[in-house]
């Protein structure tokens, strides 16, 4: 189905103040910056971020954390955004740190329909506590449960008419396996081409599966 | 040749052709600049990519292509680019061969801790966690002390990166081998005694008849 697509400031519009959030990019490289500066001229608030990480204080997610946009983040990794470590430790911004492959899998399976997923990871770890450990052919395993959000903002380098997308190198990241796993799923392309410019075999995301493209900057 | 050098060229010799290595952030990155003529060894960054070399040339650099570290690179004929899940089905599912990973301390029990100095500084686990537990071999490669105090110790004083015992431990002093028995001193850096190693180690180490002297170039 051809869909238009939605200007940056009526996509904010879409995300209310307190909504679970999933935002593509490893250290701010495939995130959705337009979208992200937009929630920042809304002024967003108490929103939940779901991703990496929160790259650095005037980048990609850290811009959201810098302007006060953000009540918790569950990431991987908060090591190159000392904004995050002082809010962290004042009180005011709750962290839950996910190993990374265990964040991959959690959208995967909230994505895909799954209960879960068993995990090595973490066994014998803080990330274990108040979690199931079970045993199989004795090895043991964490059970990990699905992670799903209100909306993903997700970055691709080409969306065509009917949204399917493609991405770029290393840009790529948690962008395709959160596109399955959000209610909302808005998309700021690199580029809109006609459709058939991406072929079939080229697709990683089915536009199926996205909600709104945002536009070009006019 | 610095503590940093001797560090990375020691680990350089556990490289083998056609490999699939991760260089964790920092130290063990200087790993690549040690690779030998002609021996291949992929190189795979868990942001999702396979096949990729230092900077390039100024000017030319891509947004879209960065190290784990969030450093820009080059991607090198035949490289492979994927999304986060893919990455960590490469990692969890054993199909790295080998990580080398810095660490905060060690046990005696070989296993490491990375990601948390409680009430003081919490990075997060990135993807250690996934990499301690999923490469067929770990390799830690890291200074024998911080500050002058040792980061080989009897029993962790801060939250472990995993369960699993590591491969091998690398420093500018030593190489230590994590086995059933305990940690095996297995070399002693150039111009460094026992006795040194022994002083700057809070673990007990299992000290061989002769420790023979680390290379630190292929014959």
């Amino acid at each position: 189905m051809r869909k238009s697509a939605i200007t940056v400031e009526a996509a904010a519009q879409l995300v209310p103040d307190g909504a679970r959030v999933m935002i593509g990019g490893f250290l701010g490289v495939g995130s959705p910056d337009r979208l992200i500066d937009a929630l920042v001229a809304r002024g967003a608030r108490a929103l939940t971020i779901i991703g990496n990480d929160t790259a650095y204080p005037t980048v990609g997610v850290g811009r959201l954390i810098e302007a006060g946009c953000v009540a918790r983040v569950e990431v991987s990794h908060i090591g190159t955004n000392p904004t995050t470590q002082r809010l962290m430790s004042a009180g005011a911004i709750e962290v839950e740190l996910i190993p990374q492959g265990t964040l991959a899998e959690r959208i995967r399976a909230g994505g895909s329909g799954l209960g879960g997923v068993l995990t090595p990871t973490g066994v014998g770890t803080i990330v274990a506590q108040d979690k199931q450990v079970i045993e199989i052919d004795g090895a043991s395993f964490l059970i990990e449960k699905p992670l799903r959000a209100d909306f993903a903002l997700l970055r691709a380098h080409e969306a065509d008419y009917y949204r399917n997308l493609t991405y770029r190198l290393t840009a790529a990241n948690f962008n395709p396996v959160m596109a399955f796993a959000a209610d909302c799923v808005i998309v700021e392309p690199d580029e809109i081409v006609p459709v058939g410019v991406i072929p079939p075999d080229a697709v990683r995301t089915p536009g199926v599966l996205v909600s709104h493209i945002v536009g070009r900057a006019r | 040749m610095d503590a940093k050098e001797i560090i990375a060229r020691r680990v350089a010799l556990e490289l083998r052709d056609g490999m699939l290595v991760n260089l964790g952030i920092g130290l063990p990155t200087l790993v690549a600049r040690f690779i030998p003529q002609g021996m291949s060894v992929a190189m795979q960054s868990e942001n999702g990519l396979i096949g990729f070399s230092a900077p390039p040339p100024d000017g030319m650099e891509n947004r879209d292509l960065i190290d784990a570290g969030g450093g820009l690179i080059m991607s090198l004929p035949g490289a492979a680019s994927f999304d986060s899940a893919t990455s960590f089905a490469l990692i969890r599912g054993g199909h790295v061969d080998m990580a080398v990973l810095g660490a905060l301390q060690i046990d005696a029990a070989g296993r490491l801790a990375s990601w948390m100095i409680p009430g003081k500084f919490t990075p997060g686990m990135g993807g250690a966690m996934d990499l301690v537990v999923g490469a067929k071999r770990v390799i830690v490669a890291m200074q024998h002390a911080a500050k002058s105090e040792p980061k080989i110790v009897e029993s962790l004083g801060l939250p472990p990166t995993s369960a699993r015992r590591v491969s091998l431990i690398v420093t500018e002093l030593a190489v230590i081998e994590p086995t059933n028995e305990g940690l095996a001193l297995r070399e002693r850096a150039p111009g460094v005694s026992v006795a040194d190693i022994v002083a700057s180690t809070s673990a007990r180490l299992i000290v061989p008849e002769v420790t023979p002297e680390m290379p630190l170039c292929r014959d």
